[in-house]
């Protein structure tokens, strides 16, 4: 495990894109999509009908992808490995002429990652929902978004061009609008809601541009043309194509600047926050630029902004993560700063591409274990999501605490669990390079790790360890703060809670070590991401590995001191300025009113007068001769159809006559 | 060619009329039927409308089909002429399939209490109906003077349905669309007679076809296409000739809104498709930049203006002066892509405005009120109301897997090869819908519902076959738009054709061709 990222690689960088033609199983692969689709249209049209057993529908529709999805990832693996690259054609989806598009999909190494990842993870979700959301009076409708959702996910992934990608790209963004906003009698929901679509919308611009870029540069929008396609096009070009790319990977993935959204979006169901907003919609940005994999290395100057934009992120969300009080905004920091990470890994170019996609996969297995556990907590607890009125939950709700233990020890990096392996690696590579640049994205990976390490560990202390400081029901004396609590009995989560739990909880502990033996993992991504050649880091491996480790270690440590062993207060402290910053989100949403949406309400209120005011009066003298005229014609106005008839007729004879006059 | 067959569109033309004839010589104890009876009729033009669809050749969707020409005025060279490309059998449709769901949504409107409540309704479903006529006549004429008959005399039942059945302020917007389109009319007609006097004469002066291609003086071209293009602005409405349509949306019964701004308003841009640019080509090329400008103005102007209503009807309006921004935008882009985006983007405006116009008034007659501060929380009352209101807002957006995406992203992806800064100006559209759709949706349908909101019925079964065949259509047309496509992808090439541009070559096809035997890795191809 000492060994450096890229020393099993074959020293040559080649993509094996040529594509073949799906027979036999795979050509079934748009069973994929067509199963979970069919399972929310099901849901939604029976309606009412559907309510008793609607929710084992979805886990059906979800469970059967994933098992189609398990045979095609056979079927796959048993082909050599210069021939993982599958199409398969659907129909023809907008013959334009000169823009012909086609519907297609691209089974291949890293569309099935995806496919796996979305539909397992996806369906312990489901399983899942069935107990948290049983007292919902509208599970149905939860279940048909959670299928929509799989169905637009597996097509996001599968498209083989960039347009059917983006029909995926917008589908999961309209689910996750309609799941953020699924308790929507509450107006903050809404507008959560509305803020992750709006702020996605903002990314999608550009998805758009980097689309017409492509078809003006290619004439073709499809992965095949426009990546094999990338030695005839100027390095401007691609730079442009590839930071549109990035916009829209912003968008989507919460990346700075565009990340508002997602704390708020925790405002959805939590098993909606696990699969949606930490598993799996999140990372597309970086399934985006991965996929995209050419276009980048052909674009040296996008590929730095990617690596700034993620290490930006990546501190961004670690300070954030380190000041919130609400456990899921908590985890959403940490989400967000993770997938920094991923993205800061995948513009290094071919030497981080998989090690993104490994990150993205193991960080799919522990956050949404510990989003699940968050929702396991919440579900003992009577819904309170403020860590200061938890404590002591251990000995409450076991295989909650266990489960969630193996997630922290995963996002911690601790050997021998998942994360260590693949986050280990992204900040070995991100010592790689010449000049500054290792040493600065280096160092931010590093610290990240320590970050990492101290708010994960908060949370988690503050959560399972220290004193109650909520009220069971005896620890309050009369007239304290804690008597006007509710009385909590906090209790283990029925199985069908703590069954998925469980699984993740195993992937977090095993899944990263599993997939490095051997490097598994990269040799299986290889016909998409390229082979890379052996790079060193500018400081040895070992080295790297000690101070990142011994970062972890005190930020631990230091969590421990404050959290679990010194009393948490219950009412917030006043913090340092960073904190109070930090608690703010770093003062993202100030800045966004003050650049975007005052200005903007205040375009809006001066065109609506100016509308009525300048230009209703202004075109022409024709304003004011209007109203006159209106005047004198509803004083000729008789009330009866005829005579307006005879009047219309009258004007339009007038009109023949005169066109006849002039001709003759 | 079925030129010498059965007088299809004729039939597809009178039958309304028909129609509406009947339905006014009902006797007085037959009346409580007018409404059946032309919801029948409408039915039974869509039927045959779909018969002339599935006969149409699409493999040669750019020649006029089913053409009849017959002698009306030859003194002054006008004939009764129709005939279809696809645009025009695409834009027949979109009025066959409108004009019964309308019939059916105002099924229980205009009919309420009081004598003369059957009496109403006869008159509004008999002038829908001629409506109708005028709508299917004016997408196939192919005489010039015949087309602007057509124009000013659709005015009427236009006048009457907004003056007769609409709100308070009702006789203020009709005389207001009344004085707009006729100022609008009254340009062209100048321009129709220089037209014919420029042109070849005799008894078939007014075709169209013996009018493309004649050669102009260049400033006569110009003056006649701003006549032209000016009505047609007017019509379809765009900045700044647009503020007559909030205020009759704002007045008119939803059901006239529908087809006003579902089909009604795209013979403007119809107009600037089949008149404007291939009868005056170099005029439309002159006058491209400043029209784009115009365009984008109108895309992000109406936007705006949509997001700061509080009416709710109003608000739909603005959206479709956003929206005909990118049809115009699409038509004067000039190239094969864009244009076939524009004219695909007419028919899917018409579903997902019509829509809207429809599903909001279900909203208003439920509620008594369209203003949007009027309502709150009632996803939670009426969830189907809430969910195809949301699908139609959807479609406003142009959310991919909805037809209207594939017609936008055509405009947006083919105007960028033409102009790069204009389709970057138009696309930011695409976020402003976004508000203007989910701010709506926001605030009508989420939140706690107001207690007087709270026994507020969900769509009936009436209703709900009045929005399904429109969401079906959307769906099934953003997945599979081929055959409206082929519809579309020969009248753009050939009306290119006659305006006399060529597409822009792409940037890597375009660098094989220059540099030849150089070989692709130092090609420096660029894309502006």
């Amino acid at each position: 495990m000492t060994s450096s990222i890229a020393t099993h690689l074959p020293a040559a960088v080649a993509y094996s894109t040529a594509t073949v033609p799906a027979e036999g199983l795979l050509s079934l692969a748009w069973l994929l999509v067509a199963l979970p689709l069919a399972g929310a249209a099901a849901l939604l049209l029976l309606g009412r009908r559907a309510d008793a057993w609607g929710h084992w529908l979805g886990v059906l529709a979800s469970a059967t992808s994933f098992l189609v999805g398990l045979a095609m990832f056979i079927a796959v693996l048993g082909r050599p490995d210069d021939d993982r690259v599958v199409g398969l054609h659907l129909f023809s989806w907008i013959p334009a002429g000169n823009l012909d598009i086609e519907a297609g999909l691209q089974i291949d190494p890293l569309s099935l990652t995806f496919v796996l990842l979305v539909t397992l993870v996806g369906t312990l979700i489901h399983f899942y929902s069935v107990a948290y959301m049983e007292h919902d009076v509208d599970r149905r409708r939860f279940f048909a978004y959670l299928n929509l959702f799989i169905a637009a996910m597996l097509l996001l992934v599968l498209a083989d061009s960039y347009v059917l990608l983006f029909v995926g790209w917008e589908g999961v963004g309209l689910v996750s609008y309609l799941l953020i906003g699924f308790w929507f009698q509450s107006t903050a929901n809404a507008v959560a809601a509305k803020k992750a679509f709006i702020a996605n919308r903002i990314g999608d611009l550009g998805l758009l541009i980097a689309l017409m870029l492509m078809f003006a540069t290619y004439g073709a929008v499809d992965f095949a043309t426009v990546l094999d396609g990338v030695d005839g096009v100027s390095q401007g070009t691609l730079t442009a194509i590839g930071l549109m790319l990035l916009l829209a990977a912003c968008g989507k993935s919460a990346q700075f600047p565009l990340q508002s959204w997602l704390g708020d979006a925790m405002a959805g169901p939590t098993p909606v926050s696990a699969l949606i907003h930490a598993a799996t919609m999140v990372t597309a940005g970086v399934y985006l630029i991965v996929r995209s994999g050419p276009i980048f290395d052909g674009a040296p100057d996008a590929q730095l902004v990617v690596v700034i934009v993620g290490a930006i992120t990546l501190l961004f969300g670690a300070i954030i993560g380190c000041a919130k009080d609400d456990l899921k905004k908590a985890l959403a920091a940490s989400t967000m700063s993770q997938i920094g990470y991923m993205i800061l890994a995948a513009g290094l170019g071919p030497i981080g591409y998989a090690l993104a996609i490994f990150h993205l996969v193991t960080h799919g297995f522990f956050k949404a274990g510990l989003f699940l556990g968050a929702g396991s907590v919440m579900h003992g607890m009577g819904d309170q999501i403020n860590m200061r009125q938890f404590g002591a939950l251990r000995t409450y709700m076991k295989v909650t605490y266990v489960t969630f233990a193996f997630g922290w020890l995963a996002i911690l990096g601790v050997p021998p669990f998942s994360g260590f392996w693949s986050k280990d690696k992204i900040i070995e590579a991100a010592f790689v390079g010449e000049g500054w640049r290792p040493w600065v994205f280096g160092s931010v990976a590093l610290l990240g790790a320590g970050l990492t390490a101290f708010y994960m560990s908060r949370l988690f202390f503050m959560t399972f360890f220290g004193a109650k400081r909520w009220n069971d029901g005896h620890n309050a004396a009369p007239g304290t703060a804690l008597a006007t609590q509710p009385v909590q009995h906090p209790h283990e989560s029925p199985r069908l809670m703590t069954y998925p739990m469980i699984v993740l909880a195993v992937g977090s502990a095993l899944l990263g070590g599993l997939l490095s033996i051997g490097n598994v993992f990269q040799s299986w991504l290889e016909p998409v991401t390229g082979s890379v050649e052996h790079h060193e880091p500018v400081l040895p491996v070992w080295l790297i590995m000690v101070l990142t480790l011994a970062l972890v270690a005190a930020g631990l440590l230091l969590a421990w001191r404050q959290y679990a062993v010194a009393p948490v207060p219950v009412l917030v402290p006043v913090g340092s300025t960073l904190t109070r910053a930090a608690r703010k989100d770093l003062y993202q949403d100030d800045v966004n009113d003050a650049l975007l949406v005052e200005p903007g309400k205040y375009l809006t209120r001066s065109l609506v007068y100016a509308d009525r005011q300048v230009v209703d009066g202004a075109v022409g003298g024709l304003g004011h001769s209007m109203v006159r005229l209106g005047e004198v014609t509803r004083r000729l106005q008789t009330g009866y159809v005829r005579s307006y008839a005879a009047t219309m007729t009258f004007g339009l004879v007038a009109l023949v006559a005169v066109v006849l006059a002039t001709r003759i | 060619m079925q030129s010498a067959g059965f007088p299809w569109l004729t039939v597809l033309i009178v039958l309304p009329l028909v129609g509406a004839a009947v339905v006014w010589s009902l006797p007085s104890s037959a009346r409580a039927w007018s409404r059946h009876v032309a919801i029948g009729v409408s039915l039974v033009e869509l039927v045959l409308a779909g018969l002339v669809a599935l006969s149409f050749d699409t493999g040669i969707a750019g020649t006029y089909q089913f053409s009849e020409v017959h002698e009306w005025i030859p003194a002054i060279g006008t004939s009764y002429a129709v005939g279809i490309d696809g645009v025009g059998l695409l834009l027949i449709l979109l009025s066959v399939v409108l004009t019964p769901l309308v019939l059916l949504a105002a099924w229980k409107e205009h009919g309420g209490g009081g004598a003369g409540g059957e009496d109403r309704s006869r008159h509004y479903v008999a002038l829908i109906l001629v409506l109708e006529t005028f709508m299917v006549a004016i997408f196939a004429a192919r005489d010039v003077f015949f087309f602007y008959v057509l124009f000013e005399a659709m005015l009427v039942p236009v006048y009457f349905l907004i003056g007769s059945f609409g709100g308070l302020q009702r006789r203020y917007a009709a005389v207001k669309f009344l004085i707009y389109s006729l100022a609008g009319g009254l340009v062209m007609l100048v321009a129709v007679i220089a037209l014919y006097l420029n042109g070849p004469g005799g008894p078939q002066g007014f075709l169209t076809g013996n009018l493309v291609g004649i050669e102009l003086p260049e400033l006569t071209e110009r003056l006649m296409f701003i006549a032209f293009f000016f009505a047609f602005a007017i019509k379809a409405p765009m900045w700044p000739v647009h503020t007559w349509l909030p205020d009759v949306a704002e007045t008119a019964p939803a059901g006239t809104s529908t087809l006003l701004v579902g089909v009604l308003d795209k013979v403007g841009t119809f107009g600037m498709l089949t008149l404007c640019l291939p009868l005056f080509p170099n005029a439309s090329r002159w006058a491209a930049p400043v029209i784009i400008v115009l365009a984008l103005i109108s895309i992000l102007y109406g936007a705006l203006l949509a997001i700061g209503q509080k009416d709710l009807m109003r608000l739909i309006a603005y959206t479709s002066v956003s929206h005909f921004g990118f049809i115009v935008l699409g038509i004067f882009a000039f190239t094969s892509v864009s244009v076939q985006g524009s004219s695909f983007y007419m028919f899917n405006h018409g579903l997902s405005t019509g829509a809207l116009f429809l599903i909001a008034g279900f909203l208003v007659a439920r509620r008594g009120s369209q203003q949007i501060a009027d309502f709150g929380g009632l996803q939670k009352v009426v969830p189907v109301l809430a969910g195809v209101f949301l699908v139609a807002g959807l479609s406003a957006l142009s959310l991919p897997g909805l037809s209207t995406f594939v017609s936008e992203f055509l405009v947006l992806i083919g105007t960028y090869s033409r102009s790069g800064p204009a389709a970057i100006v138009a696309v930011t559209g695409v976020v402003l819908a976004a508000l203007y759709v989910l701010l709506t949706y926001q605030r009508i349908f989420t939140g706690p519902v107001p207690d007087e909101l709270t026994s507020m019925p969900d769509l009936s079964g009436r209703e709900k076959w009045v929005v399904a065949p429109l969401i079906a259509l959307m769906l099934v047309l953003g997945f599979y738009p081929a055959p409206a496509i082929h519809l579309v992808r020969e009248p753009a090439t050939i009306t290119l054709e006659l305006v006399g541009v060529k597409d822009v070559p792409n940037a890597v096809t375009e660098a094989r061709v220059t540099s030849g035997a150089k070989t692709a890795g130092t090609d420096e191809g660029s894309t502006t």
